[in-house]
């Protein structure tokens, strides 16, 4: 049983890990793409429309990608993990079935309009389908958040007679405090990540001297839009998060901090490497004091080390909760530094000529994706060895019939298919940011002839390309 | 209330066969109709704006069964384990075919997109058939609630349950073919010249086809699952189910005579709205049937606790609403037959 679990993680973990590369962009830049286009609206600009028209497509491939990505993740409740969907399918099926109800049809529906529709809707209406496929999104976020931050903190249930665990609750499921914070936190997260690639485009035009007006469009929406998100990623929403970790899975947080012993004043590990065998930080680099303030506000506030916890209550990987929780936040502070310098340079009117700034945001664009999935690795290894917070083991939450060989098979099928896709989008991203903004590509040109009196339908200019 | 999500489940599964059937149906013959790149990108523009969108009902369905019937998302879905993750790396292929397709045009792009999207779209509509197929004949569930079915075994109907048996298989022809049908007269619909002509004549062909799988597949159904003739004899107004699909069956024939594009197509949607609802119906109060009848799973035993199912028919019926209204603009946005434009270079 055991044997077949981990190979059930592991089918989980890689392919929502994967799958998770392309909405932390995609939710990113449909918060950008309404700001390029309430950009255009307000100034009248076409050069904004272009714009948004170059990073539709970008976001084209990259909402294929999630979706075909996406849909596994949903039937793996039932495929992978029978008992556990058998158990609170009713309480987390809410959720995920609103996703389905409010945000797919919502969003898939706007997008085709956002896509194939510019011509025809008008400028207000193009400006509307961009904030409705922007609202899908982030509304899909938030369901799926909601069920994860369910299973991190359970509330609003009861279990029924038959053992099954029932909603008690509707606004409680959905109101999880929970669930806001790690909102919050997750879509700031995903809006770094759409902020950084804007920016390092821009930068890479800029740097190659080319599409010039684009790189500085690209780069200053980037940056302004950026250094907001990073500094409301770490407060309130990082901090928040960090105190319910605290208050509600102490020992979570005791294993992120990689904390062996109880102390009074508990230092900050900066760096260091846990040696969990002997039960202690390796060459620890610390700031004394700082993990109790920052937790409860009191320089001397006891924090509970994982020695004063039953060893079964561990999360299993301590070291890659440690790990991941240190890239998250040692990166995070960099994107606070990057987006803070790189505003300073375009307060004082100076960001697009300064080489070296634009060096550093385009080597930067790979951060923010290992960023966030590194929060994700803290937050789903750091819940261990519970699959629902202090309700269901992982080890109970698996189908029983499904044999570790068959896992593996798909497991393996996933992988194949998934490096061959991973390789495809990122040769057509290259591709069209390569041809750059003014390629009008495969994607409708919205100025009609003057002459043209017999408009084509809207399907069919789906597949003008050049 | 157990019912009520019964009927709303089965109604968004019908929904989903024959919104995503036609963009299926289309890729099945895409090949087949379509030769050259300008033929092949009119059959991608008829489908292009909305087959994402059509996609999204099996998400919602399965997210709806998933919280009205936790039980049986969860004995289904694990026990069908290899064929739906085969179906999902079918609906990957798929969905990825066609959207990278038109990025790059080149010898060495566009067929190989052409042939993945046509052979994905082909194995989905036999995997879904061969998938009610199980349903149907019923699967090995024991007392713990679940079972586990390999792809194959003897492709008997015998004590060692595969996936894959001759009814199953048989079942995924006909679904096939049903789907060719509708498809077909999809592209029909919104095509024009020989793309239209050839699909038309296709849909014409392969009725003949569909006409002699039903006929072959629903008397081997009746021996197959003893349960849905009893069902039918029990509650006999259920007839109008299937004299719907005999009606929608006829007047396929009958439009495609009178080169009737609109009402050919949705004869079709009425033949295969009234299959799905005769077999739904005549597995009733069945979720899921289990080779020994006292292991089945049905409403009563599956369904998830009554408040949830009752907070959740208010949003549901509020998102439903929502989402009709989506789809109607979406679709009267995009009607009418499509025109491909040349490449822009000439």
């Amino acid at each position: 049983m055991g044997h077949a679990v981990d190979a059930h993680r592991l089918h989980f973990a890689f392919t929502v890990t994967f799958h998770y590369i392309f909405p932390q962009l995609t939710m990113g830049l449909a918060l950008l793409l309404v700001y390029l286009k309430t950009k255009a609206l307000r100034t009248g600009d076409e050069h904004y429309n272009r714009a948004a028209r170059f990073w539709a497509k970008i976001f084209g491939i990259n909402f294929a990608m999630g979706v075909v990505t996406g849909i596994p993740m949903e039937f793996q409740f039932g495929t992978n993990w029978a008992e556990f969907s058998k158990s609170a399918g009713g309480v987390i099926g809410q959720t995920l079935a609103m996703e389905g109800v409010f945000s797919f049809f919502l969003e898939s529906s706007f997008l085709g309009l956002f896509l194939f529709g510019e011509k025809k809707l008008g400028r207000i209406g193009h400006w509307i389908s961009a904030f409705l496929v922007w609202l899908g999104s982030w509304l899909s976020g938030y369901f799926i958040v909601a069920t994860d931050a369910w299973m991190q903190h359970p509330v609003a249930y009861r279990v029924g007679a038959n053992g099954q665990i029932e909603l008690a609750s509707f606004w409680g499921l959905l109101l999880n405090k929970w669930a806001l914070w790690q909102y919050a936190h997750t879509m700031l997260g995903a809006a770094q990540t759409g902020c950084f690639v804007m920016a390092a485009v821009g930068a890479f035009y800029l740097l190659t001297h080319r599409d010039e007006a684009y790189g500085r469009t690209f780069v200053k929406g980037g940056v302004l839009v950026g250094i907001v998100a990073a500094v409301l990623q770490l407060f309130p929403t990082g901090d928040m998060q960090g105190k319910l970790i605290a208050t509600h899975q102490p020992v979570t947080l005791a294993a992120m901090e990689g904390l062996f012993e109880s102390r009074d004043g508990a230092p900050l590990a900066i760096l260091g490497q846990p040696d969990v065998e002997h039960r202690k930080l390796d060459n620890p680099l610390e700031i004394p004091r700082m993990l109790s303030f920052l937790t409860y506000q009191k320089w001397k506030a006891n924090i509970k080390g994982l020695n004063d916890f039953p060893e079964d209550l561990w999360p299993d990987r301590i070291e890659m909760v440690y790990y991941s929780y240190h890239i998250m936040v040692g990166l995070g502070t960099i994107f606070i530094a990057v987006m803070a310098l790189a505003a300073l340079q375009l307060w004082r009117g100076k960001l697009f000529e300064s080489r070296w700034m634009l060096w550093l945001l385009m080597l930067s664009v790979p951060l923010p994706y290992i960023a966030n999935t590194a929060g994700w690795i803290t937050a789903e290894v750091g819940r261990q060895p519970w699959l629902i917070y202090g309700l269901m083991r992982t080890v109970h939450g698996s189908s029983p019939r499904v044999s570790a060989g068959n896992v593996w098979f798909t497991l393996l099928g996933f992988m194949g298919m998934y490096s061959v896709l991973a390789i495809l989008w990122l040769f057509l991203t290259w591709r069209e940011i390569e041809l750059g903004p003014e390629h009008t590509g495969h994607l409708p040109e919205p100025a009609s002839n003057a002459g043209d009196d017999q408009e084509p339908k809207l399907g069919a200019e789906v597949r003008n390309r050049s | 209330m157990g019912t009520l999500w019964f009927c709303l489940v089965a109604l968004m599964i019908v929904i989903y066969v024959l919104l995503d059937g036609f963009d299926l149906g289309a890729g099945a013959i895409h090949l087949f109709v379509a030769k050259t790149d300008e033929e092949r990108r009119q059959v991608l523009a008829s489908i292009g704006p909305v087959w994402d969108g059509n996609e999204v009902w099996i998400l919602a369905a399965g997210g709806t069964l998933y919280f009205a019937f936790p039980a049986l998302y969860a004995s289904g879905f694990s026990g069908f384990y290899l064929p739906l993750m085969i179906v999902l790396w079918l609906l990957i292929l798929r969905g990825t075919s066609i959207e990278f397709r038109n990025h790059i045009h080149s010898p060495v792009w566009d067929p190989l997109w052409d042939f993945l999207f046509c052979s994905s779209s082909l194995l989905l509509c036999v995997f879904f058939g061969a998938a009610l197929g199980n349903v149907v004949r019923g699967v090995p569930l024991d007392a713990s609630g679940y079972f586990f079915e390999p792809l194959w075994t003897n492709f008997q109907l015998g004590d060692e349950l595969g996936i894959l048996d001759w009814y199953s298989i048989l079942v995924g022809v006909l679904a096939l073919a049903a789907l060719v049908v509708h498809g077909a007269l999809w592209v029909t619909l919104k095509t024009t010249g020989t793309v239209r002509d050839r699909s038309l004549r296709l849909a014409s062909q392969c009725w003949w086809v569909v006409l002699l799988l039903t006929l072959v597949v629903t008397f081997l159904t009746f021996r197959v699952q003893p349960a849905i003739a009893g069902q039918f004899r029990k509650a006999s107004w259920g007839a109008i189910f299937p004299l719907l699909a005999i009606a929608g069956l006829l007047g396929v024939r009958w439009a495609i005579a009178r080169a009737d594009e609109l009402k050919s197509f949705f004869a079709s949607a009425i033949y295969l709205a009234g299959m799905l609802f005769s077999v739904v119906f005549g597995l009733f109060p069945m979720v899921l049937p289990a080779r020994n009848p006292a292991y089945s799973l049905t409403i009563e035993n599956s369904q998830a606790a009554s408040y949830g199912l009752k907070v959740g028919a208010i949003w549901w019926i509020l998102g439903i609403i929502l989402a009709t209204g989506y789809f109607a603009y979406v679709y009267k946005s995009f009607t009418g037959k499509v025109i491909v434009g040349k490449h822009s270079d000439d």
